[in-house]
């Protein structure tokens, strides 16, 4: 079936910098590309740019499918086209992929330039601030002075934060949903035991495996699994899968048994092959790293003294790995701040996972917003 | 109903006829103030102090569809429960909180008007006046009143605290909260003979003691 919304067939593209980068960590990545694509048309002005910034396991292809036998559209394709809540009839939209990503853009599994070998376990640790920069460069190279929007949800919630500090003069509005500002000892948790899962994969090698020609595929797999229970409500996965049994009696044995299992093993294979081990290290450390209020002491109020971007905060009342709690502070300190910010609770059982899902409420709140804006 | 549109912003022609608390709240507020309304409902209030005292609004609401319409109308509005309370505002960080026409509903009531002194320097506070004399007629005639100000039947209504004015004096009283100015209106017109039963509409202008 035909879908008149759909933005329809889209092309990545890439973007060289050969100006050297240096990281939050004091490294310095000597060059590197981001690939990228853009929906919707660039205006005169250049006043209609709304940037979109992925989570822990996206990418640039937000929208659109590549071809018109894709199976699948690009990861926001229910928020992003035309007359959809995020209109690419109003608004020019760019998807990038994160640098130290595995879809193109440089990454631990490119060539580094002074050996020819990939980089493997020598690509840098990076940070949100260092993605932030490096998609401030992006928008210099696509001649975008300002943004009318960034938005972002999870770990692109907090990039989407983190433009608001760096780049004040550089960003109108910002769209934090189901995100926080910083980790709880517990969400860390999980990306640790993730990172273990990979780690302690005997194909890790250190990092380096692409010289042994593996893939940490066991770990990268568990990694993937745990993530997936803590994206999903208690209530999600007993409405989806219950105590359903695949064959409908119980083989005392530990092959899939339960539907749970057939669903977090899909979903761990599927992962392992096609992403890659180094970027899920990088990406959950950034995650972890992530504390905007640390260089005032923990006071996020006083961090965010210097913002002046008009701000809409979302949260899901089932999503537990971001809670609603976790959102509520960023919007006390937006309102310490006498900031313009609105704040909803949007009712849903998805759990995390629900930033993604094309519930009507959540999108009305979305497309309302987001017509507000003028450009 | 019929709508208006003013500066891409709606409001119902209805909503401004029945809202004749609105002038006198806009009295009460002072120009370019930071001011706080709870319970915003779809930001007609907010939007009205917008325009014309060039407020810096926020609202409260619980509810989706008033929160979807409070943000359409343009106006800053943050999604949260009021029967638990403000913690996430400080203390005396608004110039005025409001509470119009939502009191009767509350069940934690004495927490919430203590929570707004805590927050705003100034609180308005507006409600039915169950003292009125047709609520007290209907009440003789064996009947729960039901009216204009108090449309629901007693089996569908979302109030819980109803009270009079002689009574709300009473709590300010015993509270030590200062009443600052009080206004009791019928029918849009100011009452201020014997107000308790000629009154259908309270409003109070409060501070800490």
């Amino acid at each position: 079936m035909q879908d008149n919304h759909s933005i329809g067939i889209v092309a990545a593209q890439k973007a060289h910098f050969n100006a050297p980068l240096t990281l939050k960590s004091g490294a310095v990545l000597p060059q590197f590309e981001l690939v990228y694509e853009t929906y919707g048309t660039l205006n005169a002005e250049k006043s209609n740019a709304v940037l979109i910034c992925h989570a822990l396991s996206g990418n640039h292809h937000v929208a659109g499918k590549y071809t018109e036998t894709d199976k699948n559209a690009g990861w926001w394709d229910n928020l992003i086209g035309p007359n959809k809540p995020l209109d690419t009839n109003k608004f020019f939209v760019i998807g990038l992929n994160n640098l130290g990503g595995c879809h193109g853009s440089t990454g631990p599994a490119s060539l580094n330039p002074a050996t020819n070998q990939p980089w493997g376990s020598q690509f840098p640790v990076l940070t949100v601030e260092d993605w932030v920069n490096s998609q401030a460069m992006l928008m210099d190279y696509l001649g975008i002075q300002q943004l009318a929007a960034v938005v972002g949800g999870s770990l692109g919630g907090m990039q989407a934060l983190q433009w608001t500090l760096a780049y004040k003069d550089r960003v109108r509005h910002a769209l934090v949903i189901a995100s926080a500002p910083n980790l709880t000892a517990q969400n860390m948790a999980f990306n640790e035991v993730a990172r273990q899962a990979i780690i302690t994969d005997p194909e890790f090698h250190g990092g380096d495996y692409y010289a042994h020609g593996v893939v940490p595929r066991r770990g990268l797999r568990i990694a993937r699994m745990l993530g997936h229970i803590t994206y999903l409500s208690d209530d999600a996965m007993g409405e989806k899968f219950g105590r359903k049994l695949r064959t409908g009696e119980i083989k005392y044995s530990f092959d899939v048994e339960f539907e749970m299992e057939s669903y977090l093993r899909y979903q761990g294979d599927k992962f392992a092959g096609e992403f890659d081990a180094n970027t899920y290290l990088r990406m959950t450390r950034a995650l972890d790293y992530y504390d905007p209020a640390l260089p005032f002491g923990g006071d996020l109020s006083a961090a965010f003294k210097q913002v002046s971007a008009e701000f809409l905060v979302l949260s899901f009342t089932s999503d537990w790995r971001f809670s609603p709690a976790r959102s509520r502070e960023i919007v006390k300190a937006l309102l310490d701040n006498e900031r313009t910010v609105s704040y909803a609770e949007v009712t849903a059982a998805h759990g995390h996972d629900a930033f993604l899902m094309p519930d009507q409420h959540y999108h009305d709140i979305l497309r309302a917003y987001l017509s507000n804006i003028e450009v | 109903m019929q709508a208006t549109t003013q500066n891409n912003v709606n409001i119902t022609n209805s909503t401004l006829q029945f809202r004749q608390d609105f002038a006198i709240i806009a009295n009460w507020v002072k120009f370019g103030s930071k001011v706080l309304d709870l319970g915003c409902g779809d930001g007609a209030l907010l939007q009205f102090l917008r325009t014309g005292m060039e407020v810096k609004g926020y609202g409260v609401e619980k509810n989706d569809a008033n929160w979807l319409a409070c943000m359409k109308n343009g106006s800053n509005v943050i999604q949260m429960d009021l029967e638990e309370g403000l913690s996430g505002f400080e203390n005396q960080s608004f110039d005025t909180v409001i509470l119009s026409q939502t009191l009767q509903a509350m069940h934690h009531t004495e927490e919430i008007v203590l929570e707004m002194l805590r927050v705003g320097r100034e609180v308005i506070v507006t409600f039915p006046n169950f003292g009125y004399w047709r609520n007290r007629v209907q009440i003789l005639t064996g009947n729960m009143p039901v009216s204009k100000a108090l449309p629901y039947q007693w089996y569908d209504t979302p109030n819980v605290h109803l009270c009079t004015i002689n009574d709300f004096d009473q709590f300010c009283k015993n509270h030590k909260i200062s009443i600052l100015e009080r206004k009791v209106l019928t029918e849009g017109a100011e009452v201020s003979v014997m107000p308790n039963l000629l009154g259908n509409l309270a409003m109070y202008r409060l501070k800490s003691h």
